[in-house]
């Protein structure tokens, strides 16, 4: 019983720190219909800033360094790359997104260089504490991932709700020649909906380096490859499914990697695998995920 | 108003306008036509003969469409129009209601409603607060749907929130395109005379419409679009009596079809399921 408390907890922890990727992919796909394919790699920026800046500058200062300017690169990245020829083109999507693979082997071949085959320290103040929750024995830094991602998506969910950029993203989506036709600066949300996911980005690669992980490392960002099926199977468009969609990865990991020795007929290492097994089994049954497809539409 | 305008009663001017999509396929050719200030004027035509184009290179939405103005000059008041953006067009006080409604169907109506002021930034609240009262005003059925979601609502209530949404920027000149199109008679009737409602409000229109017995009822002066040009103009109980109007766009038949625009009706759904089933293909 307390093993699986220990997978739950885990799970839980794994997929709130999933779901700051995967709603940053969400956040971008909503705003340009771009998969952003350089997601891992703009994680991964976001914590070697946060590793090499934090002897300098604390901790806190070296994250919040990292999540600016990772938010800025990924602004950046959107407004003058791929928004470069001419603003909102509906159709240019496609492009874009093999752009963002060019994009994403350039900053990894580069960071890849940097770190070798370092380990690095992000300096986060946890360490490889542990606390006692009850019956099970949690380390201190997946409870600061679910703690510190509960806030922040929340405060996401409310920025779409409430914000007028929130608006303007939602009606954009829906309809981008009704919204210019409204006067939404199609180049500007869009540019901050990057910024927004970069943010998190960065914010993720905290927690995915933290213990029990022995740190960052060069293959880091790949992590966020676990988090591109979740926003698939949550519905791609959708928050909420992005959120839904990446506690079941998380907590699918942990279990599948908890019982491992059970399961040992599908092999070694079938946590790796166990987020696509059940992306795949989702969308067998709803192929356009969890959230995914119209909402109320009268016809 | 955001700002004073620079002059009392501005006016739209389109001047030997042309406009191309994708480099190649000519859509306008030199046309020359004004809205004054708190006129309805009236764009009729066939499919295709360029009247969403024109409310397009007006409201800066050309290039979504990879269109652009190749000649001429679109100004309203002594705003120049061309080239620039919608948030311009919306800023200068000119805002178009798309063709087929567009609310945004998961947006609830009081959601939709606030969209139709993103373009001006910052508004004090009593503003805002006055645009609404307006909408609520014309449309009694918003306000008691605000927390709906539009894609809910009927295809006339769409039609008002999109006009309603519009409203919202407190335009000087709206541009509408096709208001009664897949709408129920009684719907149409209805919208025609919203339409007079916002026009004596002193809000200016421009009205692109198939439905020509309702445009010609509504309008000062019209104009008719023809392959890109245009091929008649002047004041709409003119047109509306000239032999080429009423064959074509009329019917051929009778007088009274001015007012009700029941002749029309016979065309116009028939376009309308042409229209639809374009749709379903696409």
């Amino acid at each position: 019983m307390t093993t699986f408390l220990d997978n739950v907890f885990n799970g839980l922890a794994l997929g709130a720190v999933y779901a700051l990727v995967a709603l940053g992919f969400v956040i971008i796909f909503k705003a340009s219909g771009v998969m952003n394919f350089a997601h891992g790699s703009l994680l991964l920026l976001g914590g070697y800033l946060t590793a090499v800046l934090h002897d300098d500058l604390g901790f806190a200062g070296a994250l919040a360094v990292s999540v600016l300017v990772t938010a800025a690169v990924a602004g950046a990245m959107d407004r003058f790359l791929l928004q470069a020829g001419g603003g909102a083109d509906p159709h240019a999507a496609h492009v874009q997104t093999i752009v963002t693979i060019g994009v994403d082997i350039l900053i990894l071949t580069d960071l890849s260089r940097r770190i070798g085959g370092d380990l690095l320290s992000l300096g986060d103040p946890w360490g490889d504490s542990v606390s006692g929750l009850g019956p099970v024995t949690v380390a201190d830094s997946r409870i600061a991932a679910i703690v510190v991602s509960t806030v922040v998506i929340a405060g996401v969910f409310a920025l779409f709700r409430y914000t007028s950029w929130g608006l303007s993203l939602r009606a954009s989506a829906e309809d981008v020649e009704a919204a210019a036709l409204m006067g939404v600066r199609l180049v500007r949300i869009r540019m901050l909906a990057w910024c927004l996911a970069g943010a998190l980005a960065a914010l993720a690669a905290v927690f995915l380096a933290a213990f029990p992980a022995p740190g960052l490392e060069r293959t880091t960002g790949q992590i966020a490859l676990k988090a591109f099926p979740a926003a698939i199977l949550g519905g791609m468009a959708s928050p909420p499914g992005a959120l839904a969609g990446s506690l079941l990865i998380g907590m699918t990991e942990a279990l599948v990697a908890g019982y491992q020795s059970d399961l040992h007929v599908l092999g070694e290492g079938f946590g790796d695998v166990a987020p696509y097994a059940v992306m795949v089994l989702v969308l067998l049954v709803r192929p356009t995920g969890l959230f995914g497809g119209k909402a109320a539409v009268r016809v | 108003m955001p700002e004073a305008p620079p002059d009392e009663e501005p006016a739209l001017r389109v001047e030997g306008l042309d406009v191309t999509y994708g480099r190649a396929v000519s859509a306008l050719r030199s046309v020359t036509l004004t809205v004054p200030h708190g006129q309805v004027v009236a764009l009729l035509g066939a499919n295709g003969a360029g009247k969403t184009t024109l409310l397009r290179a007006v409201s800066g939405t050309l290039r979504l469409h990879r269109g652009a103005i190749t000649a001429g000059r679109v100004r309203y008041g002594s705003t120049e129009l061309d080239g620039r953006d919608p948030v311009a067009a919306v800023r200068a006080g000119v805002v178009q209601v798309p063709e087929g409604r567009r609310v945004f169907a998961g947006l609830t109506v009081d959601e939709n409603l606030r969209t139709g002021g993103l373009g001006l930034g910052r508004r004090r609240p009593d503003q805002v607060a006055e645009a609404r009262d307006r909408v609520f005003t014309l449309f009694p059925r918003l306000a008691e749907r605000t927390r709906q979601a539009a894609g809910l609502l009927s295809g006339g209530e769409q039609q008002m929130l999109a006009i309603g949404r519009a409203l919202m920027t407190a335009p000087r000149l709206l541009l509408l395109d096709e208001p009664s199109l897949g709408l129920a008679p009684q719907m149409v009737y209805r919208i025609a005379e919203v339409v007079r409602e916002i026009n004596t409000q002193g809000t200016a229109v421009l009205l692109v419409e198939q439905n020509a017995g309702m445009a010609l009822s509504l309008a000062d002066t019209a104009h008719v679009l023809e392959v890109g040009e245009v091929r008649l103009s002047g004041p709409a109980d003119e047109l509306a009596r000239t032999d080429a109007v009423k064959r074509l766009y009329l019917g051929e038949t009778t007088d009274d079809t001015a007012t009700t625009g029941t002749d029309t009706t016979g065309t116009d759904t028939a376009q309308t399921a042409a229209r639809t089933e374009g749709q379903g293909a696409a």
